[in-house]
């Protein structure tokens, strides 16, 4: 049994490199800022989002019709159509299918499914090089580090990072840093994968059932190039991206760029309808732990993720983290009410890595009520008997004291006196995780009650 | 479908009907035609601009020397429109990855979106789908009454439900992934230029 992720322990490396802490924080944030700009300029923003999520909660509660449906019109175009039920499942039917054409090179665009399966080591395992086509992924590969971000996967790197690292890797000039320059070392590089590699992989960010497509959304053009230059085009695809027609796709194009950057839309907003002729197209529909959610009361809505990484942008202990630190393959909010489903007791600790400032719920294009999920989390962890003892403590006085008027409010009335008095070790301590890496605020000199007491207009006064 | 195959389905099937919620009423989607810009080309053009596209506006009377000016160095063109020779045509390709030679690719789009400065190709118009991702330079003819309004207009368009292949393009390849600054190229063209010019046959009416 895996022991738990302790996402607060992994964050105390970054926050120790102040300049990528720093650089990270004020990054998303102006993505988070590039987005509010985009959505105001679209008057029908917030009906969008409502529709986002009902046409998601539609389709997920009739999800088997629209399986069947979108397997017979895929069938039909020409698309083979396979099912996984777990991750293992998956990486097989890939792995055959490169085998059987006898493959060793494989080009792929970015897919948090392929992830989420370890395809990559299971395929290098068995003697398929694979070549991550999206610029962020195969910085993260060549550094032998998994996405720190679902869009921007290398966000946490600077430009120095990336120099250094091509340099080693491509024999690049390491102290050339411009974006630019950094850009076109990954294209010479790549180029010539896509065009020798017999085979292309993409995930899919929508698939449509009405006439059996998949929708990839991309900005550059890696996707289209490994699925359109290669003779053999895999797709992988978690069930629960099935939308019911392309006029519902509309809803979602709209909402989903600008949501992750601020844009209108992707460079490339591509349509897979069937395969070219004399070439093969096989889509790859994947379980893996999705059903189960959708059967779960509290937690089954945050299956309407559309993966636009909003919520991590605009969270504060994502920020100030970075996405590594939650150890897991989805990161940041989305990531905390998603990662205790495939594995309870390695991600128990990742409820507890917000603020419940309900931001993330905000800012989501569908919906989903992720602040929320995140409290039901934390009963779910205290049910199963999966909260450490320092956490449990501190709740169990804070209930104590919160329920009883009289200990609360002489609590509060100490509290000032208290920490003028105390010394740094009584107040920063291991019992006090909040105090590591901020500093507690000055206590107010009067609690409310005290101002209460001492402003309250008198009856007459209000009478008169 | 082999055994292991079926199996596998019946299960995923089993589990998510035993576990789906209660059904949900798909709602009716409205295509906020209240908010359409007025102005669809002035849009467009700005909102192709935003994501590095370049519109010519003005009458093009000498295409050949536009291009042969724009693209001064180009050695290879390849013409996916009938008016237009350039130098090769999508089908002297042998192999999809041979689209990588083309300097620049001259196509037709059937339609433009205003709210995102989008261009609709599909496998119709580029024959050999690579062209317009391996080529370094697309320039592209749209109609200017083939610009619609919204996404919601853009997906009505016949050819999601008909073409194999079909792309909303918008802007050059581009990645933000170092830094979070988009740059330009990424693994696709380094330019899209979109050239706002009749259609053949719409000309020919005209006339």
């Amino acid at each position: 049994m895996s022991s738990p992720v302790d996402q607060a322990k992994n964050a105390e490396a970054f926050l120790a490199d102040t300049a990528h802490e720093a650089r990270l924080d004020k990054l998303l944030w102006a993505m988070r800022m590039r987005r509010d700009a985009a959505a105001r300029l679209v008057p029908e923003w917030e009906e969008l989002r409502t529709l986002a999520s009902e046409i998601k909660e539609h389709t997920l509660s009739n999800l088997a019709q629209y399986l069947i449906q979108f397997e017979a019109r895929a069938t039909a175009n020409g698309i083979i159509v396979h099912w996984a039920r777990d991750a293992h499942e998956h990486n097989q039917i890939v792995y055959d299918l490169l085998a059987e054409q006898g493959t060793d090179i494989l080009v792929k665009s970015k897919s948090m499914l392929t992830e989420e399966c370890e395809l990559r080591p299971f395929l290098e395992r068995r003697g398929i090089r694979v070549t991550e086509t999206d610029l962020g992924e195969r910085i993260q590969q060549l550094d032998d580090q998994p996405p720190g971000h679902i869009v921007g996967p290398a966000i946490h790197k600077t430009n120095k990072d990336v120099a250094v690292l091509f340099s080693q890797k491509y024999g690049s000039d390491a102290n050339n840093e411009d974006t630019a320059y950094l850009a076109g070392v990954m294209r010479e590089n790549t180029r010539p994968d896509f065009l020798h590699a017999p085979a292309g992989m993409t995930g899919a960010n929508f698939v449509v059932a009405e006439t059996g497509a998949i929708v990839v959304a991309t900005n550059e053009g890696n996707a289209d190039l490994s699925a359109n230059t290669p003779q053999l085009h895999i797709c992988s695809v978690g069930i629960e991206k099935i939308i019911p027609t392309t006029e519902s796709l509309g809803v979602f194009i709209r909402l989903l760029a600008r949501s992750a950057t601020g844009d209108a839309i992707t460079q490339y907003t591509s349509m897979f309808r069937g395969p070219r002729k004399g070439a093969a197209m096989h889509v790859i529909l994947v379980d893996n732990g999705r059903s189960a959610r959708l059967g779960m009361q509290r937690f089954w809505h945050s299956l309407k993720c559309i993966r636009c990484a909003a919520c991590m942008n605009t969270c504060p202990v994502y920020r100030r983290s970075g996405g590594l630190s939650y150890g897991a393959t989805y990161m940041g909010p989305i990531g905390i009410i998603m990662m205790p489903t495939f594995e309870l007791r390695k991600y128990s600790e990742l409820p507890f890595a917000s603020t419940l400032n309900g931001s993330c719920s905000n800012v989501c294009p569908v919906k989903i009520d992720i602040h929320e999920q995140i409290y039901g989390w934390r009963e779910v962890m205290e049910e199963n008997d999966q909260i450490q003892v320092v956490k449990k403590e501190a709740m169990r006085i804070a209930d104590e004291v919160l329920s009883h008027p009289t200990l609360y409010q002489i609590a509060t009335a100490t509290l000032s006196t208290a920490l003028e008095v105390l010394p740094h070790f009584a107040i920063y301590n291991r019992l006090n995780a909040w105090g590591k890496h901020r500093d507690v605020p000055e206590a107010a000199t009067k609690t409310f009650h005290e101002w209460y007491r001492n402003n309250r207009p008198r009856t007459n006064e209000v009478d008169r | 479908m082999s055994s292991s195959q079926a199996l596998s389905r019946n299960t995923i099937l089993d589990s998510v009907r035993a576990n789906q919620p209660a059904a949900r009423s798909m709602p009716i989607i409205p295509h906020f035609h209240t908010n359409k810009p007025a102005d669809l080309v002035a849009t467009f053009s700005q909102s192709i601009a935003r994501m590095a596209g370049v519109v010519v506006t003005e009458h093009v009377p000498d295409f050949d020397s536009f291009l042969r000016t724009k693209f001064s160095d180009a050695k290879v063109i390849c013409s996916a429109i009938p008016e237009y020779a350039g130098t090769i045509k999508p089908a002297s390709l042998n192999h999809w990855s041979e689209a990588s030679t083309i300097d620049v690719c001259v196509l037709r789009s059937p339609m433009g979106v205003a709210e995102t400065g989008s261009i609709l190709l599909s496998d119709l118009e580029l024959q050999v789908n690579t062209i317009a991702f391996l080529a370094h330079d697309l320039v592209v003819l749209l109609d200017p009454k083939q610009i619609v309004g919204n996404i919601h207009d853009a997906y009505e368009h016949p050819y999601f439900k008909l073409r194999s292949y079909s792309v909303l393009m918008t802007g050059p390849s581009g990645s933000g992934d170092i830094g979070g600054i988009v740059v330009h190229p990424a693994q696709a063209a380094k330019t899209l230029t979109v050239l706002l010019s009749p259609a053949p046959d719409a000309v020919q009416r005209a006339g």
